[in-house]
């Protein structure tokens, strides 16, 4: 894609020796120790005083140390060219921090009420107070809940797809297209609110894990939509006209010739699409509440689902259920990294061979 | 693609007689019916958040838009959207301001500064910032991330606390909208890198090998080259951002200490957003307060429908980035 850093670096070096005064090669690593002796200096000598701070503290006088040092030798154009890629480096180094920091307290705090009998029991006459219990019942939820809106979300979002790629011209295609993309922005809790409105307070059936599989349908479609049709316009004209011209008719053509081709690529859709709502729980709290014991029925009363597990452990606030709470979060991140690693696996094997 | 099959498919339709045109047909009765579905399905949603809010607004004896308080279940109801809507928008602004700046600069990391190699890699590490549920996002704020913002929250109470909005009189730090944000900013930042990075790696080869070549250092490359070719996709991809964050949940309802006041000060406990309040009410509501919150969540279905209308309608004018990540 880009020059590469080897051909660019060779390149300044080359205008270095003819024309321009540059600085030495490890000018950064010399800046930063300028930096952390001032840094130094300052905390010693002021009352700044902390790790974040001093850190905040190094980097702006690294920044400062180093954009002076080239804006005195190299001039204006690659001072600014320096303090921006340490600004862009940081900027990549600041999220890369961020999502350590999430997963290492969720591996070390969740690994403290962690253990087989946490998957294996569930929470009915265990007080907030005491340690113990699982969530079981709340694993057991979860995948009926996104099993049950899988299976009502992936034949109508290949419909969709099949139509938008396959026949949709015209307004109405425009139209949908649209919508769909649209339909990816709509808040999660939005969807609980109209399943709600629609399922419970209009056609006046109970909340259920079948009303939370249905909010959580209306977050899958625009996924496995997007997902689907563009593993649909990847599939070779080639094979299409093959097959019309062998007298195969359309819609057979696009059920075993297309829809085969593009399997891979759909599957690993809908696995995407899986782990990204297994984790929603406002939907969730709308739609079928909480729950301590097993039900696994999703059609009546009230169905635990992980993501309401955590909260209503946070909800109780006292040390044994905190603990609870990120145990469960673990077992939340080990189901989505399940899906995704299915949905790779699945890429893998699917994959067209390379000639 | 579909106009260079039509001829073949007529042409095929007609050597082989109605039996082929019946399977057609219905194949794409089928698929043009979940297609209109769709539309349907995003129609009722707001169908059925205006019929099902209506009683609120009939029996509301506030001002929906400017009252503060919530009390919806009281004789007679009192209730208004004004200090949900002022801490959505504050905490979704703070994030952005954070977020956006840090996501586009990791987007250009990933496009134009890391080795070649590694770089769909540390793309896929970021993009999983965006498969972290935000239950978890919630719980890390509360316990973590809170813990960890008495300093600076202090620093900018001690010495910019002449801005009201960082001024702290409570000397209480936890459960502000500016810890909330922080966490927003996390939240979104994937979003908004994604769909920057991919409109980055779009920009001609030509257009940056061309400033490249008349010696334009790496970042005079990305200031004339790539930036004004990206600008449109990384707005709408902002928006995108922005939508997310207005419509963010839990995370927010687990970290703010839920107040239905406007306060300015956001390092202060307080503070509160229309899907916060949903996801906080909903269980204790009763029928006008079921019915308040569902308008309040019909107001929040609007607000984001629009930012996401907007993005989208910046992406279709620039059709070559189709935004198939965000």
């Amino acid at each position: 894609m880009s020059i590469s850093t080897t051909e660019t670096e060779e390149f300044e070096g080359l205008s270095s020796q003819l024309a321009m005064r540059r600085l030495p090669r490890f000018a950064g690593l010399y800046s930063a120790f300028i930096a952390a002796a001032l840094t130094a200096v300052i905390v010693g000598l002021t009352p700044a005083q902390g790790v974040a701070g001093s850190v905040v503290i190094w980097f702006v006088l690294f920044m400062v140390v180093q954009t002076a040092w080239s804006f005195a030798v190299e001039g204006r154009r690659f001072a600014s060219d320096r303090l921006a890629t340490t600004l862009i480096s940081t900027s990549f180094l600041i999220a890369l921090a961020a999502l350590v920091w999430i997963i290492t307290s969720v591996t070390i705090r969740g690994l403290k009420a962690f253990s087989a009998d946490f998957v294996t029991t569930t929470m009915r006459n265990v007080s907030p107070l005491r340690e113990g219990g699982g969530l079981w019942h709340a694993l057991i939820g979860t995948l009926e809940q996104v099993g049950i809106a899988a299976l009502i979300a992936v034949p109508i979002s290949i419909l969709v797809a099949i139509y938008l790629v396959e026949y949709g011209t015209g307004r109405l295609a425009q139209w949908v297209t649209f919508f769909v993309d649209v339909m990816t922005g709509v808040p999660s809790i939005v969807a609980g609110l109209f399943i709600y409105t629609f399922w419970v307070l209009t056609f006046g059936f109970e909340r259920s894990g079948f009303a939370a599989s249905l909010a959580l349908t209306i977050l899958m479609i625009p996924v496995i939509v997007r997902s689907t049709e563009e593993m649909l316009k990847i599939v070779p004209n080639d094979l299409r006209e093959a097959s019309y011209a062998l007298g195969v008719p359309k819609w057979k053509t696009i059920v075993r010739i297309v829809i085969p081709t593009a399997f891979g690529g759909i599957v690993t859709g809908i696995m995407l699409s899986i782990a990204r709502v297994a984790g929603e729980t406002a939907p969730l709290l709308l739609t079928t509440f909480l729950s301590q014991s097993l039900n696994t029925n999703p059609f009546s009363g009230p169905q635990a689902s992980i993501p309401t597990f955590v909260w209503d452990q946070i909800s109780s606030g006292t040390p044994a259920s905190i603990d609870r709470a990120w145990a469960g979060a673990l077992v939340l991140i080990m189901v989505v990294v399940i899906f995704y690693g299915l949905a790779r696996l699945v890429a893998k094997l699917t994959a067209p061979a390379k000639d | 693609m579909n106009t260079s099959l039509k001829p073949l498919d007529a042409q095929a339709s007609r050597v082989q007689g109605s039996s082929v045109r019946v399977g057609d047909r219905i194949f794409r009765g089928m698929t043009r019916g979940a297609g209109i579905f769709v539309l349907i399905l995003m129609a009722s949603i707001g169908a059925f958040l205006v019929w099902k809010a209506i009683p609120a607004f009939q029996n509301n004896t506030g001002n929906f838009f400017t009252t503060q308080e919530w009390f919806p279940d009281s004789d007679p109801p009192v209730f208004g959207i004004a200090a949900l809507a002022f801490g959505t928008a504050i905490s979704s602004l703070m994030a952005m301001l954070i977020a956006v700046p840090i996501a586009i600069g990791t987007a250009l990391f990933i496009a134009f500064y890391a080795n070649r190699r590694v770089s769909t890699s540390l793309g896929f590490l970021i993009d999983v910032l965006a498969a972290v549920p935000s239950i978890i996002y919630g719980l890390w704020g509360l316990q973590v991330l809170m813990t960890h913002m008495d300093g600076i929250t202090k620093w900018l109470n001690d010495y910019l606390g002449f801005i009201p909005l960082f001024r702290n009189e409570l000397g209480i730090y936890t459960k502000s909208i500016f810890i909330a944000s922080v966490v927003l900013a996390i939240m979104i930042l994937p979003t908004i890198s994604a769909l920057s990075r991919e409109v980055f790696l779009q920009v001609p080869r030509a257009h940056r090998e061309a400033a490249l070549a008349l010696g334009a250092t790496r970042w005079e490359t990305i200031r004339m080259a790539v930036i004004p070719f990206g600008k449109p996709g990384v707005i709408s991809a902002t928006m995108l951002g922005l939508g997310r964050a207005l419509g963010e949940t839990i995370a927010v309802a687990l970290i703010l200490s839920a107040a239905f006041e406007i306060n300015w000060h956001i390092t202060e406990p307080s503070g509160n957003t229309f899907a916060a309040n949903i996801a906080l009410k909903w269980n204790e509501a009763g029928p006008i307060g079921l019915s308040a919150l569902i308008a309040s969540g019909l107001i929040l279905f609007i607000i984001t429908l629009v930012v996401n209308m907007v993005a989208r309608s910046i992406i279709a004018k620039h059709k070559e980035f189709s935004g198939a990540n965000g």
